[in-house]
């Protein structure tokens, strides 16, 4: 189906991206699943303070609370989307071993602190791999 | 003994949609089994092929997590509630 980003939400992403590099970022994406649109991100706290660089965790507890914040607003849960420091925008094997199903994961590559390329992916169902699905507008940022 | 299920947003397609599932069940893994025969697409999804609950599944009996508790071994009286919440992680490499 694909991934929408509208209003504010791609520039949101990518600014949460470059502030925190060169840590990792994560945040949810929320809108309307079945039209595949996002329209609101939320930043989340990154709990993987052993291993920022590479690795982002979010507990049940912060995050239930967060997309209960959102759900309150009318919003759905589209997905997540974190960011990759210098590293592409490609799902690794732990990425794809952590991810839900019917959800969109939206990475975001940063090179030297600027946003570089963004992709969006979604679990096969028997969780071997992760396929991209069409992002708009995905072309990467201007310079 | 019935207890309830509270399926999150990523699983609900497995279970026709519905934010919660009764089914009958003396303790939490066996609950959990109970959930997965009845729809066993959502299987690979809460455990691993070990049988080992994936790392993002944790399960909530009322507000404490099984974990903290008896783990699978957790017992259930009639009534309770069983909550599936999701953490997410990942990371470049």
């Amino acid at each position: 189906m694909g991934l929408r980003l509208e209003g504010s939400a791609r520039a949101d992403i990518l600014a949460h991206a470059e502030a925190g590099y060169p840590h990792e970022v994560v945040g949810i994406l929320a809108g309307s699943r079945a039209a595949g649109v996002v329209t609101r991100v939320a930043a989340l706290v990154n709990e993987r303070a052993d291993s920022l660089a590479n690795r982002y965790a979010v507990g049940p507890l912060a995050l239930a609370r967060a997309e209960a914040a959102l759900e309150a607003e009318g919003l759905e849960i589209v997905g997540y989307y974190h960011s990759h420091p210098d590293h592409p925008s490609r799902y690794s094997d732990f990425d794809r071993d952590h991810a839900l199903p019917n959800m969109s994961y939206l990475i975001v590559s940063v090179r030297a602190g600027r946003a570089d390329t963004l992709q969006s992916w979604r679990l096969r169902e028997d969780r071997s791999v992760m396929d991209e699905e069409p992002l708009s507008p995905g072309v990467p940022p201007c310079p | 003994m019935s207890v309830n299920i509270l399926i999150p947003t990523a699983l609900r397609g497995y279970v026709g949609g519905v934010s919660s599932v009764p089914v009958s069940a003396d303790t939490a893994g066996a609950a959990l089994d109970a959930l997965t025969t009845a729809h066993p697409a959502l299987a690979t999804h809460l455990r691993t092929p070990e049988g080992k609950l994936r790392s993002f599944v944790n399960v909530y009996k009322g507000h404490e997590d099984i974990r903290h508790l008896q783990k699978e071994a957790t017992p259930l009286s009639a009534g309770d509630t069983l909550t599936i919440v999701p953490s997410i992680a990942g990371g470049a490499r």
